[in-house]
């Protein structure tokens, strides 16, 4: 078979595995979804198709502030995290290698977003970690009756998911920067006058964020869809609209799961929405951007802040740090009431009392990512393979399906997809939940891998291929081996993945497949710091233990190859 | 009344034998089966009683049993509705729920529930089933044998002795005390089962004439019942924590603001709930129970079996099981459960008698007594609108 031909084969059979296996089920899970949107819902005897459930949202109370609130915290949050992100990677970029930074961001990668919202929630209420410092000294006997969490305005909300996207967006920034050289842009730069943080505004963000734009996507979905943030560190009365959603949907008058469903419908609205204005602020940004080239200000301003973005940044992982250190130090208490700074008393109970069900649903937390990591693993590969072998790079609507995943509203297409897969007999299995977690894993995966395959040396499969290798014997005996570090690092990301899907898990699994998420998600529903420390310390060591094999695996195997070591991950 | 009783017996007496083999060809089929019990999984003791009946159903009928954790009930209703809009009406995912009244209202009233099944169990001997009993009503909903009984929740609220001196004495003394104390007091969100509670306690207690409340609310009976009620909650919302702005998710979350030293009452479903915090380190030991004058809004909580449940006859033994005058004692003991028992003291024999006088006791455990009389729950349909009703007046 000829290079060209095989490599059609191979596009042509990713190309049906994403096509049967996500854009199918999403549509058709989609589609029952609007259909209860629109009255439609016979196992509930509601067979009058209309704008009922419409009616029905909008005139929930409260409707107007959650929809405001979510707007303004999911965009909020991925605006703050963008220029954050930017800021740190300007100002740290010259002084810690690509690996360092991945590594001392990793805890905030690998831990879920559940856990770090609980833990962020002690750190910060009125009654937490850091009033309960300075407590004694400002002679507090009772904690100040402050909304510090869950406050009206979602600011809690936001730093919560600054804190959790902006390592993520810092990895991306970084594995981004390294298709361009920066060095020689900002000596040129530098050489001609402009201040360091105006090279970076002025000649590497244009460059950026064409590279950066999809995964900021991702966050911007993540952030107006959040549900276990938004429950834990949003506002109550109204919440956000994720989680008045979750609550119409699990109410106890079934009639509600219409209304939830428009409201379900709304929420990927709202998605495409923030997209769309992303788009328009970028193409207003790109005639104002060009004005403010031609001017040839030299950009002295822009440093201070810059610097104040970076700091605040710093600071902000400080806070996360703390809420990482007290989950775990929550894990080992046993009495910790307020004021005390440390607990009264210590016990291993958390840990032992769990029980065989915490073995269990860790293997199988264990085995599920393994499994579906390694299908994200082997799909990617066999998508950026068929690239290369065509010779073309990615079009456009290629892009948008693969991220399709990511950027609808979880609750908008779960619902039906399972009954879908209820119809076909497919529910309730470690299959379909195997399936469900792949759905999110091989996105983040690509994300992950792509950059760092496009940037692969093209001399080296060039010279392979003329030593006579096939392009199978090129894959396996060249790229992958060269590409190892990657590879691993995305593997890192789909365990981290995997080991944090809940709702479909949740959905897929009919509750039966347990895992450390959804146990440890119904046992914070009692809101049991310790336990939920022994779960979040798992739910964090699974993705953990990957980041560390990502790094060390590469090191142990390429020990005698010093050009593949610590290449950028 | 005697020729009722007499028409009862004979009727007992002449099925009985009939029934034992129906019990008999209920055990050999539910043998070798795993009952798939979908129950709210937040509660550490709980899930750890389930997991003991797991290894006895086990051991004694070869019936094992896997709870499927939930956050709400509800999820449960949701999967058995989905599966029935799937077509799947045979072979279910979920075998039996701790189901609670409106859920179990709504299951009831779109045919998504087995039975009836509980006179079939031979431990219901053991049951008060007369009419009137709370046995056979369910938020005014007769259960109809559709679901059964298995422990008893009645309304009660929690302090710290250390902090409070005295608590409110009833529920209009929430308004002084709240007063006298801003932002030390707070409730569930109403959307929450234990927040709506709080506040049909409130409408039990005020309502004009709590006769109505056990019909159906139509909108007339509701602004007249809940007039009270609003003009008490206006009161008493300004001095709630946060100015009434925010309230926790569930009780659990209220019990750890307790702890937390930011307010200074929880409240709660389940009268041993305070004890069993007590002994798992999650409240000071300074916590005990109080329950307002004129007594506080009770239940009992049910299992049921969904139509389509896969494993009908294994959920069957193991509700009969739950109904053991052995397993109730085992769960009303303070240091498993401490859940009250739900069985008739006046059907047990004297050995199963002298079992629960020999239960362990805490003090932070209330007996009977401390807990005053116990009000009927209102028509679901008050709960649905209570909160409805709440949100339309305090959510902006």
């Amino acid at each position: 078979m000829t290079a060209a031909g095989d490599g059609r084969a191979l596009r042509a059979a990713a190309f049906a595995v994403l096509a049967l296996g996500v854009i199918g089920p999403i549509a058709a899970g989609l589609a029952q979804t609007a259909r209860a949107a629109f009255g439609l819902m016979p196992a509930i005897g509601a067979a009058q198709a209309g704008l009922g459930p419409w009616r029905t949202l909008f005139g929930l109370p409260g409707f107007a502030t959650s929809v405001q609130l979510t707007l303004l915290t999911g965009l909020g949050a991925t605006v703050l995290s963008l220029a954050i992100a930017f800021a740190l990677t300007a100002s740290l970029h010259a002084r810690l290698a690509g690996t360092a930074a991945a590594r001392a961001l990793t805890p905030f990668l690998a831990i879920p977003h559940a856990a770090l919202a609980i833990g962020l929630a002690f750190v910060l209420a009125p009654s937490g970690w850091i009033v309960r410092f300075v407590a004694p000294l400002l002679g507090l006997d009772r904690p100040p009756d402050l909304a510090l969490v869950g406050d009206p305005w979602g600011i809690a909300l936001i730093l919560g998911l600054v804190i959790k996207e902006v390592p993520f967006l810092v990895l991306v920034t970084l594995s981004a920067l390294t298709q361009f050289p920066v060095r020689q842009h900002l000596a040129a730069g530098q050489s001609l006058g402009y201040g360091r943080a105006a090279v970076w505004l002025k000649v590497l963000a244009p460059q950026l964020w064409p590279l950066i734009r999809l995964p900021l996507m991702v966050v911007l979905a993540y952030a107006l869809s959040t549900v276990e943030m938004g429950l834990i560190l949003g506002p109550s009365n109204p919440p956000v609209l994720a989680v008045l959603l979750t609550r119409l949907f699990f109410d106890a008058n079934t009639a509600l799961l219409l209304p939830a469903s428009a409201g379900a419908l709304l929420q990927a609205g709202l998605a495409v929405g923030a997209f769309a204005l992303v788009w328009s602020a970028e193409r207003a940004l790109r005639r104002v951007g060009l004005w403010w080239l031609r001017r040839g200000g030299r950009g002295t301003a822009a440093e201070p802040p810059l610097r104040v973005l970076a700091a605040g940044g710093l600071v902000l992982f400080a806070i996360g740090a703390l809420a990482l250190v007290a989950l775990f130090a929550w894990s080992l208490a046993w009495r910790w009431p307020w004021p005390a700074v440390l607990p009264e008393s210590w016990s291993l109970k958390a840990w032992t009392g769990a029980g065989p069900g915490l073995g269990r649903a860790f293997l199988r937390t264990l085995v599920l990512a393994l499994v579906t990591t390694s299908l994200a693993l082997a799909l990617a590969i066999a998508w950026l393979e068929g690239e290369d072998r065509g010779r073309r790079g990615r079009a456009g609507w290629a892009e948008a399906l693969i991220f399709l995943p990511l950027l609808v509203p979880q609750i908008a297409f779960l619902y039906g997809l399972n009954v879908l897969f209820l119809r076909l007999g497919l529910s309730g299995g470690l299959g379909a939940v195997i399936w469900a977690q792949a759905l999110f894993v091989f996105p983040y995966v690509m994300i992950a891998l792509s950059d760092p395959w496009r940037a692969l040396d093209p001399r080296l499969p060039r010279a392979a291929a003329s030593l006579g290798a096939g392009p199978w014997r090129r894959l396996v005996a060249v790229k992958l081996p060269v590409l190892l570090a990657p590879i691993l690092t995305a593997a890192a990301i789909g365990m981290a993945v995997s080991v944090a899907q809940y709702l479909p898990t949740l959905f897929m699994g009919a509750g039966r497949i347990a895992t450390l998420t959804t146990e440890a998600v119904t046992l914070s529903s009692a809101s049991d710091r310790r336990v939920t420390g022994v779960y979040a310390t798992l739910q964090a060591g699974v993705p953990l233990a990957s980041y560390a094999a990502a790094f060390l695996i590469p090191a142990l195997v390429h020990r005698n190859r010093r050009a593949l070591r610590g290449a950028d991950a | 009344m005697r020729l009722a009783l007499a028409a009862a017996l004979v009727a007992s007496l002449t099925t009985a034998p009939a029934q034992a083999d129906d019990w008999q060809d209920t055990l050999n089929g539910a043998r070798g089966q795993t009952v798939y019990w979908n129950a709210w999984g937040g509660d550490g003791r709980t899930n750890a009683f389930i997991d003991w009946v797991s290894a006895q159903t086990e051991a004694r009928y070869g019936v094992s049993v896997q709870q499927v954790k939930l956050t709400d009930t509800a999820e449960a209703v949701t999967r058995v509705l989905s599966e029935k809009a799937a077509g799947r009406n045979e072979g279910g995912s979920v075998d039996m729920i701790w189901i609670n009244g409106p859920n179990f209202l709504a299951m009831k009233a779109q045919g998504l529930l087995h039975g009836p099944f509980v006179a079939d169990l031979p431990n219901a001997q053991f049951l008060d089933l007369s009419p009137g009993s709370p046995n056979v009503v369910d938020f005014t909903v007769p259960v109809d044998g559709m679901e059964s009984p298995w422990r008893l929740a009645k309304f009660v609220f929690s302090y710290d002795t250390a902090r409070v001196d005295a608590p409110p004495a009833t529920m209009a003394d929430f308004v002084p005390w709240a007063a006298a104390h801003p932002g030390r007091m707070t409730h569930p969100d109403p959307s929450n089962f234990i927040g709506a509670t709080f506040l049909k306690q409130a409408l039990v207690d005020f309502a004009p004439d709590p006769a109505v409340l056990l019909q159906p609310a139509t909108d007339a009976r509701f602004a007249e019942a809940t007039a009270p009620l609003w003009s008490w909650y206006d009161a008493l919302r300004p001095n709630l924590w946060r100015g009434g702005s925010a309230f926790p998710e569930n009780e659990s979350v209220q019990q750890q603001l307790v702890n937390d030293g930011e307010i200074d009452i929880a409240m709660n479903f389940d009268p041993a709930a305070t004890a069993a915090a007590i002994a798992e380190g999650l409240l000071p030991e300074t916590a005990r129970v109080f329950v307002p004058e004129g007594g506080t809004i009770g239940n009992v909580s049910f299992v049921a079996i969904p139509y389509n449940a896969a494993h009908k006859a294994g959920a069957m033994v193991v509700a009969n099981f739950l109904l053991d005058p052995a397993t109730q004692a085992h769960m009303q003991n303070i240091e498993v459960l401490g859940s009250f028992s739900v069985l008739a003291p006046e059907r047990l024999d004297a050995e199963a008698k002298a079992t629960f006088a020999a239960l362990p006791t805490a003090p932070a455990l209330p007996t009977l007594d401390d807990l005053g009389p116990t009000l009927l729950e209102p028509h679901a349909s008050w709960m649905t609108r209570l909160t409805e009703a709440w949100a339309a007046r305090y959510t902006r």
